[in-house]
């Protein structure tokens, strides 16, 4: 694969196939050198129009534990802020010999048109887009799911229930697209105003009670980050509604089952979406997350920059 | 001015027949003993006329020039075309309207008549000076602001009342700014796995409805534009049959294209109202075939590359129509219940009803020659450049029926073997 701008450009074989690959990978990140020397002499250029510190950094040491050169770009200190078109953004970073742009952009679809109109040769790689898509946190959140129910497969059979703002939510999209590939049935649940017309299209089904969805024992609870701004107003009454009907904690927490995993992509409103007792149950996946991000990247990266096919 | 004999055409109504042209008048059509230019195969059609395009000028010249405009309006087999009113200077006075007209005789191809604003500056607050514009040399009888919808009732009802006095019409621009805030596709499953904000069917159908009762009301002409969806056929279906004045238009693309599209994110499908679904495209053409939609109208919308080569949200809606309209007619009605007298009715007879043209939209004895020769039987893979300036073409790529070889206008050619003339 060149690029990866979407899940939908996997199918079963290749997502397995990555998964796989991040799952060597992640051993080197348990050595004293963590260092391979695969993309030496390759540039990757992080290209990000919106703040984000974890995926940045995620990708920034995926690519140098792969040897890779590494530029941060972010697009607020760079010329973007005068004006520049996405088109001569990109061209001038390949002039400078990005071989890779991993993009991060509040516009949904600013990556595959990246990707796709023959402005550049480089990979381009999704590090999230508007309330598109989000790939690699698909597969990362895929490669914890696994490692955490000891699964060396796909996914099937299990039940995953993702919960929150559903509608404004990139991360929710590539999960539902990503595990349903994996075999995976997929819930969301959410108050009706953020949960978008349309979404079982995309392979959920939809529920708007979360202690309906939780009495249905989900192997996996995913919480999603929900914005403040949007507890109150157009979408909900105020945070405090938001957290009684909506936050991962006390009673609710108790109705899940004790081999469940919970997880949430960060950064975490803890108080809000989810209670701090949550967040550091030891069912809690939080930081196994973020750590296999780094590998899931790192078989991304070289995926699309060493031109083999899996 | 010469004569020109055309040989061995076939009528809309299917006949053989030879038209002889002199001093820019139909002279005769049947049998004629003249040599002339052979014909056979060709397909005559009463010079297209198109109610809604968008030549950019004044303001937009990087876009597109009434020149420019006229060339792929000629080179589409049309002969006449009404200048939507979003310029800038908005064409809300008689100065702007006249400056239009002119600069459509200047180009020598077609007939370029302005559509008046309804509003001034296109600002939804205050009526344009809609008498003044009627009065005008260019004689403005058609006033619309499209690009956006009139939203406020009442002046649309004194719109109404205005045009009324001369036989004008209001084409309006359907679509509910309150439902539609932000919006960049058709609402729906694929809007919302793509993360864009969504345009619903029911902020066309419910502005359809509303303007269909003020102009009940006030017994004057509305037109819609550009009907998308098959709740608002169902709409315009009602009020024919209440016995409204109402007439309805589709554009080429909605007839063909779909939201499928959009998932390439590639702005040149980035169109207002958007791309719909294949049912909805369904609706149209046999919504066009039954009559209730009257008039393909091309919304021809040129833009500069830059306005489209960039993020789906920061850039243009828009796509250019006019030299593909009359084959992706041929697409979806030839073979498909429809025959060229429907075609004809469709393309000129009926849009220059609407326009107040009365030099267009006839083939008979004594008319103007605006004649289009087509030839029914040509395939052509569409490519994006053309005789518009601008190359934000949704049907490159794309093979479609039919191409233009003659275009006669005022009984002069514009188009000659497919190659567009120079004016005389």
């Amino acid at each position: 694969m060149k690029h990866l701008t979407s899940i939908r450009e996997l199918d079963t074989a290749a997502a397995l196939s990555l998964l796989d690959n991040s799952q060597q990978l992640s051993l080197i990140n348990e050595r004293e050198v963590k260092k391979l020397p695969f993309l030496r002499g390759k540039t990757v250029v992080n290209l990000f129009f919106e703040n984000s510190t974890r995926t940045r950094i995620s990708f920034e040491v995926a690519a140098k534990r792969l040897s890779a050169d590494v530029i941060n770009v972010a697009a607020e200190s760079s010329s973007v802020a005068k004006g520049e078109s996405l088109k001569d953004t990109a061209q001038t970073l390949q002039a400078i010999g990005a071989d890779a742009i991993v993009i991060r952009h509040p516009l949904s679809g600013a990556p595959k048109l990246l990707a796709d109109q023959g402005w550049i040769s480089a990979s381009v790689i999704n590090a999230g887009d508007g309330a598109h898509e989000h790939p690699t946190q698909a597969l990362l959140d895929a490669l914890t799911i696994r490692q955490g129910l000891g699964l060396s497969t796909d996914l099937s059979g299990l039940k995953v229930l993702i919960v929150g703002d559903i509608r404004h939510s990139r991360v929710a999209r590539s999960n539902i697209l990503l595990l349903n590939l994996l075999g995976a049935s997929v819930t969301v649940a959410g108050p009706k105003t953020l949960i978008p017309e349309g979404i079982e299209e995309m392979g959920t089904r939809t529920l708007h009670s979360f202690e309906e969805a939780l009495s249905e024992k989900p192997d996996v609870v995913m919480m999603l980050r929900v914005q403040k701004e949007r507890m109150q107003g157009e979408f909900f009454n105020s945070p405090a509604d938001y957290s009684r009907a909506w936050s991962l904690e006390g009673q609710r927490l108790a109705m899940v089952s004790k081999n469940a995993l919970i997880m949430h992509p960060g950064p975490m409103n803890r108080g809000f979406e989810i209670s701090s007792q949550a967040a550091d149950d030891p069912r809690s996946q939080v930081l196994k997350q973020v750590t296999n991000g780094v590998a899931v990247r790192m078989a991304v990266l070289y995926r699309c920059l060493s031109g083999e096919s899996q | 001015m010469t004569s020109i004999v055309l040989k061995d055409l076939t009528l809309p109504s299917g006949e053989g027949a030879d038209i002889v042209i002199s001093e820019g008048v139909i002279t005769a059509i049947g049998k004629s003993s003249d040599v002339g230019i052979d014909c056979a195969g060709l397909q005559v059609l009463p010079g297209f006329v198109d109610v809604h395009t968008h030549l950019r000028e004044p303001g937009f010249e990087a876009s597109e020039t009434i020149e420019s405009g006229s060339r792929a309006a000629a080179a589409g087999g049309y002969t006449a075309v009404m200048a939507m009113a979003n310029t800038h200077p908005v064409t809300d006075t008689a100065e702007v309207a006249d400056f239009i007209f002119d600069s459509g005789i200047k180009a020598g191809l077609i007939d370029v008549q302005p559509i008046g604003s309804v509003t001034k500056g296109l600002q939804g607050e205050q009526l344009s000076d809609i008498v003044g514009l009627a009065s005008a040399r260019s004689r403005v009888r058609m006033f619309s602001d499209d690009g956006v919808c009139v939203f406020n009732e009442n002046l649309l009802r004194e719109a109404l009342l205005a045009v009324k006095e001369f036989d004008g019409v209001i084409a309006q621009h359907a679509q509910d700014p309150t439902l539609t805030v932000g919006s960049q596709m058709n609402a729906g499953a694929l809007a919302t796995e793509l993360g864009l904000a969504g345009w619903p069917a029911l902020a066309e159908e419910s502005i359809i409805e509303r303007d269909a009762l003020i102009a009940e009301a006030t017994g004057s002409r509305l037109h819609i534009c550009h009907l998308t969806t098959a709740g608002a056929i169902e709409v315009v279906r009602w009020a024919k049959k209440r016995g409204i004045n109402i007439t309805a238009e589709v554009t080429p693309h909605h007839l063909l294209l779909t939201e499928d599209l959009v998932r390439s994110y590639d702005p040149v499908y980035k169109v207002n109202p958007p791309l719909r679904t294949h049912e909805d495209t369904l609706a149209l053409r046999a919504a066009l075939l039954d009559g209730t939609i009257d008039v393909l109208g091309t919304d021809h919308a040129p833009h500069s590359a830059e306005k489209k080569q960039c993020e789906w949200q920061n850039a243009a809606f828009g796509m250019v129509g006019l030299e593909h309209a009359a084959s992706v007619l041929q697409e979806v009605l030839i073979g498909h219940g429809g025959d060229w007298q429907q075609f004809a009715k469709i393309l000129s007879t009926k849009p220059a009803q609407i326009a107040s043209l009365a030099n267009h939209g006839k083939i008979e004895v004594g008319a103007t020659a605006n004649l289009a020769l087509i030839d029914p039987s040509a395939k052509r893979l569409i490519e994006s450049q053309t005789q518009s300036k601008s190359t934000n073409n949704p049907f490159a790529g794309i093979t479609l029926p039919g191409q233009v070889v003659h275009t006669i206008y005022r009984g002069r050619f514009t188009v000659r073997d497919t190659k567009v003339q120079d004016p005389a």
